[in-house]
């Protein structure tokens, strides 16, 4: 296995793109990114997308956009992991290059969640559930997190307000960000008093379903230091799955996969987690990042939401520092790549008003389902 | 017989008395489309007295508030249809607990 770097990075602004298709969205973050890298042409592609068959009635989307970002006949498909879609993608096409199959691959993660609405959005997001066992029972994401999240609060003896913490630093961060779709702050005691999605999940609480594309370009580390000024490298990659149905686990209060990833990754990077500088969690629900947190060994069990003080750009650990999921929007498919890209502007120094200073190593950490599957990469200056 | 062809997951069945406790439950407001005429409906899940969770609704609730760690006992009851026109799918849902006479 050859070291990776990431050398070209590209997304599109992520909210309700009424007027362009999944395609024309993966098309423009594979420009956006060829640019950043200097690069005409790729060898492989990799997209990262979760609903395009039950949104858009559209799969196959690898050859779709290699087509329609005129990158000619290239190796190219699409990874479904549910919503760590975008995460498996990135992790394939570490695994292709760091193999030597391939030198130049493009990593892609494109949604289009606004081609579908209301509740045959939240239909066309079920498939992604246990189908015979929590979909048909009417079960849906909101619900299994709001559920956990009930259990905690009766558990630990929290009340709702423990978890505002986190949804004012991802739009305090997403406020920073260009690019994101809600960049509204939200103050401090409104978080407990809005409406409910699936009690006590609020609209406070949950990220909401985004349209976006993010790319992200992988050659030999070896190279890149030839190609750009500020190759990024992946340190570390690691791949965990839990049961689908949330109800099969043991103890549904511990994120195994998140712990698990993490573990596998960190090792790879020969990096303790004292030794990360800042993390880009899934933060679709609050109660997913004070459980990542935890697993992540960051927080005792129980613990996770009084780390609330320390996340911000500033802190001891920030986290979500361009807004999350929750302020950044949820572009479900292309969340994992997103990720990917604002860690490596982080470390390239180049996140601007949302820069975390000297970082120079990054977890960052795409979940699917309530962390059914959990992928974590490390990345890390030269 | 070739073994290539013999394998197979081997099921034990089990009957469960239908007894459990609440271990925890959400009202679903934003319900997906085959569930929107239910809506809004109370989800749980529920440690059945053999040890196993389960996801559930919990019906015949009335005005009846739920709390985590009620007893609830199974029931069958219409789940969902397939379209307008298609099938019925039957299956469990949970109440509470009905008072025993025994």
């Amino acid at each position: 296995m050859r070291p990776v770097a990431i050398i070209g990075v590209g997304m599109t602004p992520v909210g309700e793109h009424w007027d362009k298709s999944v395609r024309m969205l993966g098309a423009e973050a594979v420009q956006l990114a060829l640019a950043d890298a200097h690069l005409d042409a790729v060898d492989a592609l990799y997209l990262g997308n979760s609903y395009g068959t039950t949104f858009s009635s559209q799969s196959h989307l690898g050859a779709l956009v290699a087509d329609y970002a005129g990158l000619g006949n290239i190796e190219a498909y699409a990874i479904e992991a549910g919503d760590a879609s975008g995460g498996a993608a990135l992790r394939t096409g570490y695994l292709a290059v760091a193999s030597g199959a391939v030198n130049f691959a493009m990593v892609v993660g494109a949604e289009k969640s606004s081609d579908a609405i209301g509740s045959s959005r939240v239909e066309g997001r079920n498939v992604s559930l246990d189908a015979d066992f929590e979909s048909i029972h009417g079960a849906t994401l909101p619900a299994l997190a709001a559920m956990i999240m009930r259990r905690y609060m009766y558990e630990y003896g929290v009340d709702l307000s423990a978890f505002e913490g986190f949804s004012i630093n991802a739009h305090a961060n997403g406020k920073r960000n260009p690019l994101a779709m809600y960049r509204n702050i939200i103050k401090a005691g409104a978080f407990a008093k809005a409406p409910f999605v699936s009690d006590p999940v609020n609209l406070f609480d949950g990220a909401p379903d985004a349209d976006g594309a993010a790319a992200v370009i992988l050659a030999p580390l070896e190279w890149a230091m030839d190609r750009v000024s500020q190759p990024i490298k992946i340190g570390g990659s690691g791949v965990s799955t839990d049961t689908l149905a949330v109800h099969d686990r043991k103890d549904p209060l511990y994120l195994k996969a998140v712990a698990l990833s993490a573990q596998k990754a960190l090792l790879q990077a020969g990096k303790t987690r004292e030794e990360i500088d800042f993390l880009e969690l899934h933060d679709a629900f609050t109660i997913l990042t004070t459980l990542s947190l935890e697993a992540l060994g960051y927080a005792d069990r129980g613990a996770g939401y009084r780390l609330t003080d320390k996340i911000g750009l500033t802190g001891e650990l920030p986290i979500c520092t361009f807004g999350g999921l929750k302020s950044r929007g949820n572009p479900t498919g292309a969340t994992g790549v997103y990720q990917a890209v604002e860690a490596t502007l982080q470390l390239r120094g180049q996140a601007n008003e949302n820069q975390v200073s000297n970082a120079k190593s990054a977890l960052i950490q795409n979940l699917g389902g309530l962390a059914t599957t959990a992928i974590t990469h490390v990345l890390e200056t030269i | 017989m070739n073994e290539m062809t013999q394998a197979e997951i081997r099921h034990e069945r089990f009957a469960f008395s239908g007894t459990g406790t609440v271990y925890s439950y959400t009202t679903v407001q934003d319900a997906p489309e085959s569930f929107t005429e239910q809506s809004p409906y109370v989800l749980a899940m529920i440690q059945l007295d053999e040890g196993v969770m389960l996801t559930a609704q919990i019906t015949d609730l009335g005005d009846e508030s739920l709390a985590i760690g009620d007893r609830v006992e199974m029931v069958t009851r219409k789940l969902t249809t397939e379209g307008a026109k298609g099938m019925i799918v039957y299956g469990y849902k949970f109440r509470k607990m009905l008072p025993r006479t025994e």
